[in-house]
């Protein structure tokens, strides 16, 4: 571990530290402000969209009428996109002729792209074409996203509004369609114009022809693939997609050419999902609120990012003894551009974000390196996560810690003045067990069946890590792959497909339903009988279940993972 | 307050314990245990692996030694029966309390009069709406209301209050209660309720299990521990696959060994028990919950409504000090306002006799000796007094005497109204004494707040309750009353209707209200407020309408009630935590037992140096067990409570309980198994 490591971690967590309050603020007044931002420019685009679109901004929706909306848009982009790559070769924007995707491939990539997912069992350069990139894809880096958004503020409402002035309690958590279209319009669409044109300034390539053939110094031919690549990169992050226009990702020089670049991007993944837990606590009228849990992400940002500099500066333990100078740490599947501290911050930040995207190839870490971009996904996405899906996620979680804080003091638990009762604790208990249900069972069942095993390209503990980390991506909606499995087989394809769309939408159905539920209680006032969710013994409670929740679940399974593969590394066994 | 009437039943008494001990193998029954959904899981698990045992013994030589799966079966198994041990000692507790109670309700004789005939029939064939003759020196044979006659009755099988208490038809004090003695006189009472569904009955059915129902945080709670369960068998069951792949074969002894660890068992277990001793706290506080809900509310009480009479304040009002006006000497005063209380009977009366005598050294005199005429108090003149040797001596309120004395040509000095009003500023009662025409002076009237009460309040206030007293006292009397006891609020002036708008209030605000009442005009409120305790003095209808019957009708009870919920509620937090917590040390106890034959390397995390995989697990599963039976007294008697808020009481819980349930099961699996080691078993 060097300084300047360690500088370029705290400059970000800094830099994060300074954004989150102003972007905070502006989130705030796009969703639940009387006058959104530019009234001249922007007000007559959204009022048109709404008119075009038949929406009447003022009408809110119930939790059913807005998970309804939600899964009905998804599930016709997921059509769109599936149709769009099945035709890309009758279409245009195709310079190099690529072919129409396979069925179980397509359907795996149109899962994928609107669940948020971006798992990629292709390679986007020799498989899709311009358009698929743009139109298909592209098209739910921003709405996925949008429709994220939209659940987390659902569910911050539901938690947060107090009966109307008639003493009515509010039914309706807001309205799935005008949060989708200010997500874009105001957030998603000008930060991603801006990124763009910073990341073309500093060298990231747009433009729509034909791969180019080149002489490389040693006289071989290369060829490049060219393409659209900066306006799809700033969505990739900002939006916590993942989804890279190549196959290398933010490895790739053309996605991620500098250090700088590699910075800029990993703070538009932290951006929103920071920025949420301010909006949050602006929602609950007590901005401490928000901070608290800002903290305990913090906290398990921190944890990550230092375990997995820590290992990858140690170098690989199968490799002491041997002639081989580690002092640089553990650099196999690295980027020097980057080196060990940018690649294990990329790493801390793409997995505890539900990004996805990489600059450094996972399946090369040490064990213990690699269990933390592993772990970080399993804790369930909170650390951040992605954008709406941490905040929904974590208050989800701060539900429970909550409900057990609250039967400690010896009072009926409520969290911002309402009571948690056995309904949305059924809800939240749900929304637990989805994501371990669907990740141990299909992994198990992959570490055992001959068409999930071949696959696999290493044996032992690491291909086990492999299989575990694969399902982990996919049903957390992260889309990072520990690579060093062949993913696009049908088996892999269509029970990754299926894990995206469980780990997506039937966490999305009860968070949703807890708004719903909890937008309609009464508010009791606060007392000192009262627990105090805005101070520090709350940041760690909720530290604590949080990785108590996460780690429990999957200890077992991890420790046949990368921690034995640790132990047996060590003692010099390699896989 | 009361002597305690239930006396005390020891933790592990001797009856009670064998009686458990029978009962908890009895609970096995899976229609018993598909009530608890944790503690089903192992039950299922236990018949797993006593199955595959037998099988073992017979069919196949085994991976695992004979032994080795024995024990581990067998442990499984007590984890059960010790967790239906716990419910049964808790139910046994009950019962002796409800039984102690149910003593007094042994078969009686009684006299029901129909159509004007009087018969004897046994106490259990009457049915609500009889009517019976009770005569000094029988039993009441149920609970009722007291029709006609008035007669004094010994409650003290039921309130331990030895002195006997008076009890007639009309008004609050028509009640009598199934089982208490008439001391003289007769009455006749209508029965309000038939045998098996009165006050008693209905706790001891409660208590017995019967028509127990869940609380709403109990459910809430099974939620998240079923939740845990599952989380942990999905871990479990696909750990099975996931080894193979590893090339480690799982027996399913050690995989349902590993599952019982880690499903919150501990809590799972403990739970019912938990709710049933919250509930015998209660009786043995002389309460009698009519729903174990009743009870939870009242850990969550906001507001407390108080009545001040009686709950505050001790009943009557009494002399505190005498203030002669100017030219008046104070033995002046003293011999008069003695010479108007003589004969006066009502305890204010008597306070000053009391006062003359102790504080001026006047003798009470005989007022018959001295040939006085005794004027008694009516509500026309508003005063009394007597008249002696030509004196009209009168005391009253402050007003009717100085109608007395200006209509006999008296003249009231000027200073008598400030000095009134400095007597109600300090939330007394001014009396003024009159001797012929002249005014004397003022006897200061004051209502004595019972001792300690302000402590109780101040508990509260940490505890986040606030305390509202109710008086039908004008606001500056209840002012100062109110500053003195140290309640955060009163209202003054109170009318039935004020006080139920002011629970409606309180409760739209989102508070949960609780409040005692007796009276009949009490009974919209108590069933208006989320925990109402009915005074078992009061009527059958106040009694009906609350959730809660104090059998001493000791209105400061609720504060106990109240406390006994909050142990409720924290019993269980404290140990959901503990019982979570436990799972990482079994994690370090386990899993490297599991795969070191296959990993040798993995010895490391072998962080307690456990002697061999055998005895790990088996250690955990007996650490797993027992302490089941080791939180059982803590199940039983509930967390000690502190006043605390709610911050500082979170990180003291998580500090004992969190941190300690971490280490606890370190700690306690290595003791095992150096044990188990020692004995050479393994």
């Amino acid at each position: 571990m060097t300084l300047l490591g360690w500088t370029q971690i705290l400059a970000f967590a800094l830099a994060v530290l300074l954004l989150t309050r102003p972007v905070g603020a502006y989130l705030h007044r796009v969703f639940e402000g009387d006058r959104q931002p530019l009234p001249r420019i922007l007000g007559p685009v959204e009022r048109c969209a709404h008119r075009l679109c038949g929406v009447d901004p003022r009408a809110e929706q119930s939790w059913r009428q807005y998970a309804l909306a939600l899964l009905v848009f998804s599930a016709l982009g997921v059509l769109v996109t599936y149709l769009i790559q099945r035709t890309q070769h009758l279409l245009p924007l195709n310079p190099q002729d690529l072919a129409a995707v396979d069925p179980a491939l397509a359907f795996n990539t149109a899962v994928s792209f609107a669940t948020n997912t971006n798992w990629q069992a292709y390679a986007g350069e020799s498989t899709m074409s311009y358009l698929t990139q743009m139109a298909g894809l592209a098209w739910h880096n921003f709405t996925s996203a949008g429709a994220g958004l939209g659940v987390a503020l659902a569910l911050a409402r539901g938690l947060t509004r107090r009966p109307g002035a008639d003493g009515a309690p509010s039914k309706t958590i807001g309205n799935f369609w005008v949060d989708l279209i200010r997500s874009i319009l105001y957030v998603l669409l000008p930060i991603s114009i801006l990124g763009a044109l910073f990341l073309v300034s500093q060298g990231v390539i747009q433009d729509l022809s034909a791969y180019r053939e080149l002489t490389a110094l040693e006289g071989a031919k290369q060829i490049l693939a060219m393409g659209p690549v900066a306006s799809q990169e700033a969505i990739k992050e900002l939006g916590t997609n993942g989804g890279g226009f190549f196959n290398a990702n933010s490895a790739h020089p053309f996605e991620n050419p500098t250090p700088l670049t590699n910075f800029f991007e990993l703070l538009l993944i932290f951006l929103l999902p920071a920025g949420l837990t301010h909006t949050f606590g602006r929602m609950a009228r007590d901005t401490r609120q928000g901070w608290v849990i800002f903290a305990a992400m913090a906290v398990l940002f921190f944890a990550g990012v230092s375990a997995a500099y820590w290992a990858e500066s140690q170098g690989n333990p199968a490799l002491a003894g041997v002639p081989v100078d580690q002092s640089a740490g553990n650099l196999e599947g690295k980027e020097v551009r980057f080196g060990v501290a940018g690649s294990a911050l990329f790493a801390t930040v793409t997995t505890d974000a539900s990004c996805g995207a990489v600059n450094s190839m996972h399946d090369s870490f040490t064990p213990l390196g690699g269990l933390v971009p592993l772990v970080n996904i399993q804790l369930g996405e909170v650390v951040f996560g992605g954008v709406g899906a941490g905040l929904y996620g974590i208050l989800v979680m701060a539900l429970l810690s909550v409900f057990i804080a609250g039967l400690m003091v010896g009072r009926t638990p409520e969290y911002l003045g309402k009571k948690i009762e056995a309904r949305e604790l059924k809800l939240a208990m749900l929304y637990v067990l989805i994501f371990p249900l669907v990740t141990l069972v299909l992994s198990a069942w992959s570490a055992v069946a001959s068409y999930g095993l071949s696959s696999l390209n290493n044996a032992g503990p690491h291909g086990l890590t492999e299989i575990l980390y694969a399902y982990t991506s996919g049903a957390e909606n992260n889309g990072s792959a520990f690579a060093g499995l062949d993913a696009n087989t049908p088996w892999w394809n269509l029970t990754q497909g299926l894990a995206m769309l469980v780990g997506r939408f039937l966490m999305i159905v009860p968070a949703l339903a807890i708004a719903g539920s909890m937008a309609g209680k009464k508010v009791v006032p606060a007392g000192p009988g009262t627990f105090p969710t805005n101070g520090a013994l709350f940041t760690f409670l909720l530290v604590c279940v949080v990785v108590i929740v996460g780690a429990l679940t999957f200890f077992p399974a991890l420790s046949l993972g990368p921690v034995v593969e640790h132990f047996l590394a060590s003692a010099g066994r390699a896989f | 307050m009361a002597a305690p009437k239930t006396k005390a039943i020891a933790l592990f008494d001797r009856g009670i314990l064998e009686r458990a001990a029978l009962e908890s193998v009895r609970k096995l029954s899976p229609r018993h245990m598909l009530r608890n959904p944790v503690m089903f899981v192992v039950e299922i698990g236990c018949v797993l692996t006593t199955v595959l045992w037998v099988r073992d013994l017979f069919f196949s030589s085994p991976s695992a030694p004979l032994w080795f799966s024995a024990s581990v079966t067998l442990w499984l198994w007590f984890t059960v029966v010790f967790a239906n041990f716990a419910e049964a000692m808790a139910e046994g507790r009950g019962k002796a309390q409800a039984e102690s109670l149910r003593k007094t309700r042994e078969e009686t004789s009684a006299i029901r009069r129909v159509d004007g005939q009087e018969e004897t029939v046994p106490s259990s064939r009457l049915r609500k709406g009889d009517i019976v003759i009770v005569e000094a020196g029988m039993l009441i044979p149920g609970d009722g209301e007291v029709v006609e006659g008035v007669a004094s009755v010994d409650e003290s099988a039921i309130t331990g209050e030895s002195a006997p208490v008076i009890r007639e038809s009309g008004g609050d004090r028509s009640a009598v209660t199934g089982g208490t003695k008439v001391l003289s006189d007769r009455i006749t009472v209508r029965i309000t309720s038939n045998p098996e569904e009165s006050f008693l009955d209905r706790m001891i059915a409660l208590v017995e299990g019967a028509s127990r129902q869940r609380t709403p945080n109990e459910i809430a709670l099974h939620i998240l521990l079923v939740g845990l369960t599952l989380v942990f068998l999905f871990a479990c069951v696909t750990l099975v696959p996931l080894a193979l792949y590893s090339g480690v074969e799982l027996s399913a002894t050690a995989v349902v060994a590993l599952l019982v660890c880690l499903i919150p068992t501990t809590i799972g277990g403990l739970l019912s028990a938990i709710g049933i001793a919250g509930m015998d706290r209660v009786l043995g506080r002389n309460v009698i919950a009519l729903s174990g809900r009743a009870v939870e509310a009242a850990g969550d009480v906001d507001v407390l409504l108080l009545d001040k009479t009686g709950t505050i304040t001790l009943g009557n009002r009494m002399a505190t000090e005498l203030l002669p006006l100017p030219g008046v000497r104070v033995d002046d005063l003293a011999d008069a306002a003695q010479l108007a209380s003589l004969a006066d009977e009502t305890p204010e009366g008597r306070s000053i006799v009391v006062l003359a005598k102790e504080r001026y050294r006047l003798r009470a005199r005989d007022v018959t000796r001295l040939g006085a005429t005794f004027i008694p108090f009516s509500a026309h003149t508003r005063m009394s007094g007597c008249d002696l040797d030509g004196r009209t001596i009168r005391k009253g309120a402050v007003d009717a005497i100085r109608a007395h004395v200006e209509k006999l040509g008296g003249r009231v000095p000027d200073g008598l109204a400030d000095m009134a009003d400095r007597i109600a500023d300090a939330g007394g009662t001014p009396l003024a004494v009159s001797d012929g025409d002249r005014v004397l002076g003022l006897v200061h009237l004051k209502d004595v707040v019972k001792g300690g009460i302000r402590e109780r309040f101040a508990r509260f206030r940490a505890m986040g309750i606030r305390t509202v007293m109710i008086t039908g006292d004008n606001p500056r009397t209840a002012a100062a009353i109110a500053a003195e006891a140290g309640v955060d609020d009163f209202m003054a002036e109170a009318t039935p209707e004020r006080k139920m708008t002011l629970i409606r209030e309180e409760q739209a605000r989102g508070k949960l209200v609780a409040m005692t009442g007796d009276g009949t005009n009490d009974a919209p409120a108590l069933a208006q407020a989320d925990v109402g305790v009915a005074m078992n003095t009061g009527t059958q209808a106040a009694k009906e309408a609350g959730n809660m019957v104090d059998l001493d009708s000791n209105p400061t009870k609720l504060l106990e009630v109240v406390e006994v919920g909050k142990q409720l509620l924290m019993t269980r937090g404290n140990l959901t935590t503990f019982s979570i917590a436990n799972d990482v040390a079994k994690y370090f106890a386990i899993l490297p037992a599991l795969f070191s034959g296959v990993y040798p390397e993995i010895a490391p995390l072998n962080v307690m140096r456990l002697a061999s995989p055998l005895s790990a697990v088996l250690a955990a599963v007996i650490f797993n067990a027992v302490i089941i039976i080791l939180l059982i007294p803590l199940a039983l008697r509930g967390v000690r409570y502190r006043p605390l808020g709610a911050a500082a009481l979170l990180r003291r819980s998580l500090l004992v309980y969190g941190l300690g349930g971490v280490v606890a099961p370190f700690l306690g699996i290595m003791a095992i198994d150096r044990v188990l080691q020692a004995m050479g078993w393994v």
